[in-house]
């Protein structure tokens, strides 16, 4: 079973700063992670292949040194790593995202299964991954909780919804996006990074891939951000930490000196 | 301090450092508290290649020694002295037949320890042999191929959840020490059973039993070395494994220096954080001093063990009495600064003086450790005058 995952680079905050002019994430500077919903991807492809055996092939867009990020999906076990870098995918919206990756998959060549997380945590969109399937023409399946079969052509999963899960079958090829309660990502090991830090990543430009440059990047995104910002919350809010009873004595103990309480009440 | 490791064993100790950080500190105190086997934590380690890091990379290993060991101890330590047991125990149990098995037996064991599939156990220290270890009672008698081995040991990490026991008994009770052998002793062995688990003080995640022997019928081929070689087998072993008992120590004693940091700038009183009374800058500058110093002697003996040195019990016997000696001070200091929180169970603090107090026990005491570092300095100068 061959698996394909994608990945995305986030910058490690919360407090995502953005690019005023061109109303993009700035991502120069800021200490970068494989998006967390993407290491849940990753760690089922690995265990499809554990399963299964064949082989993971993660792939990402990028600026050049998310290579080294892509390394570290070698050290948990991915077998290659793709990393679409070029100045004309840049500042690309979901649909071109979309498109560059449906372009560098092509070029992968067959595979049964794609895995992305079910969003990323700068955007938080959710929407490459069910625009990538359209673009490549096959099934797709959002919110993965759980692969309860795969095998013959075919992948039966749970999709998980407000009010419980739907049981789903696609045919393969598909793609699934995962949510982080399918399991609980791996660690290293110690001869997963040794050959990481041998590993050779492919580096794809949008030729390389055959990729229309009109839909690429910031000229391929129809979507435009006008402006971005944080909302302001004015609630300050304390987190109690310990046992109930704990719990409820630090609250009782923080009204009293607040003098929202008063003692023997 | 940038102590120039290779590229290999930086990420050794990253990668045990991850380890501790993500999987054994959110669970060390409910584990201490319950005495829970953490063999959950075992199989991570499985996984990550660190069970092999001490041994030859032909039988499964990376191929490196006590220095690998020792940063994976300490930075496992740094989270839970009782957890990071478990795995220096096993390198304890490995060592003898790292040392003086032949091909067959390293081949037969090593590979296992090495995967992290099996865990190891030394057994020496009996009811009547502590620091003297030449008391021993235990014995083996050779019956047609095998050896019938009878008798007590007291006090064993690992005892019950290792697969793989060296153990040292009498083959020859006329010749004392001289007359002690090692072997190779699998569990499940008839004749061999555990004692009760010891409710222990601290280092309460790790397995502490008592080996019993009645009639334990083990096969020739499993004798380490030769007849008589016992006491130079647990010997040379103990000279290599001390290092891990100091990495051990520098690793609690780092933990605590780290919560006592970090709880001193979060504590106010007097209308100001405790980390801007000199009072409690002082000691937590003495606690990165006695560290840092301590783990400067560790790194240095164990690259001087590595280098293949024969005579290394005295530098063995110092980094542990140091940095054994430092875990206890830096770990009372730590629960000092924390005061009455330090003292409570919900804090790490306390949990880490408990855990300190083993490592100036056992594996030697560091009473026993000074008389074999003074013994050694007055050889010396005997011999240079």
């Amino acid at each position: 079973m061959n698996i394909i995952v994608c990945v995305k680079q986030v910058p490690a905050t919360t407090e995502v700063k953005m690019n005023k002019e061109t109303n993009t994430i700035i991502r120069e500077g800021i200490e970068s992670v494989i998006n967390p919903f993407d290491t849940y991807a990753v760690e089922e492809g690995l265990r499809i292949k554990d399963r299964t055996e064949g082989k993971v092939t993660v792939v990402s867009m990028g600026i050049p040194a998310v290579a080294d990020m892509l390394k570290q999906t070698v050290a948990l076990g991915a077998d290659d790593c793709v990393l679409l870098s070029d100045r004309a995918f840049a500042g690309a919206d979901t649909l071109a995202t979309a498109y560059a990756l449906s372009m560098g998959i092509r070029k992968i060549g067959e595979y049964d299964l794609i895995i992305c997380g079910k969003q990323a945590t700068d955007g938080d969109t959710a929407q490459v991954g069910p625009s990538l399937a359209e673009k490549l023409g096959i099934p797709h399946a959002t919110y993965v909780r759980k692969i309860t079969g795969i095998g013959d052509g075919r992948i039966q999963c749970q999709r998980l919804t407000d009010d419980g899960y739907d049981d789903i079958e696609l045919t393969l090829p598909a793609l699934i996006t995962v949510v982080k309660e399918i399991n609980e990502p791996r660690l290293p090991s110690l001869k997963g990074m040794m050959r990481a830090k041998k590993a050779e990543v492919a580096v794809w430009t949008a030729d390389d891939v055959g990729a229309d440059k009109a839909q690429c990047g910031l000229q391929g995104s129809p979507t435009q951000v006008i402006q971005t910002f944080v909302p302001v919350h004015d609630v300050q809010s304390e987190m109690f930490e310990g046992t109930p009873e704990e719990q409820a004595r630090k609250l009782t103990d923080r009204l009293l000196s607040m003098h929202f309480m008063k003692a023997g009440e | 301090m940038n102590y120039f490791l290779t590229e290999e064993q930086t990420m050794i100790k990253e990668l045990a450092a991850q380890i501790a950080d993500e999987k054994i500190r959110p669970l060390a105190i409910q584990y201490d508290e319950e005495g829970t086997f953490p063999h959950d934590i075992m199989k991570i380690l499985a996984a990550s290649d660190l069970c092999g890091v001490y041994i030859e990379e032909k039988y499964g290993g990376l191929g490196g020694g006590i220095f690998e060991m020792s940063l994976v101890v300490e930075e496992l330590s740094r989270a839970c002295g009782g957890i990071s047991l478990s795995y220096a125990a096993t390198g304890l149990g490995a060592f003898p037949i790292i040392l003086f098995g032949n091909d067959e037996q390293k081949q037969k064991y090593l590979p296992d320890i090495a995967a992290g599939k099996k865990l190891a156990a030394f057994g020496l220290t009996e009811a009547g042999a502590g620091s003297d270890a030449s008391g021993i009672r235990t014995t083996a008698t050779l019956d047609g191929d095998e050896y019938v081995l009878n008798g007590t040991k007291q006090w064993i990490t690992n005892g019950g959840e290792a697969e793989i026991y060296t153990v040292v008994a009498c083959t020859d009770r006329t010749k004392g020490s001289r007359g002690f052998s090692a072997f190779i002793v699998e569990k499940d062995t008839p004749g061999f059973t555990f004692g009760k688990k010891e409710n222990k003080m601290g280092i309460r995640a790790s397995c502490t039993r008592e080996l019993v022997f009645d009639n334990c019928r083990v096969p020739k081929e499993n004798l380490l070395s030769k007849e008589g070689a016992g006491f130079i087998v647990a010997m040379k072993t103990l000279d290599r494994t001390r290092p891990g008992v100091a990495a051990q120590a520098l690793g609690i004693a780092t933990g605590a220096m780290n919560e006592a940091v970090k709880y001193s700038k979060e504590r106010e009183q007097f209308g100001s954080t405790i980390s801007s009374f000199q009072a409690v800058q002082h000691i937590l500058a003495d606690m990165a001093i006695q560290i840092e110093a301590a783990r400067a002697l560790v790194y240095a003996t164990c690259k001087f063990i590595d280098s293949g040195a024969k005579n290394i019990s005295k530098d063995s016997a110092m980094c542990k009495v140091m940095a054994s000696d430092t875990a206890m001070k830096v770990t009372t200091d730590a629960v000092q600064i924390l005061g009455g929180y330090g003292y409570m169970k919900e804090y790490p603090v306390e949990k880490m003086m408990r855990d300190a107090k083993i490592t100036q026990i056992y594996e030697g005491t560091n009473q026993i450790q000074r008389n074999i570092i003074a013994l050694n300095l007055l050889k010396e100068f005997s011999a240079s005058h």
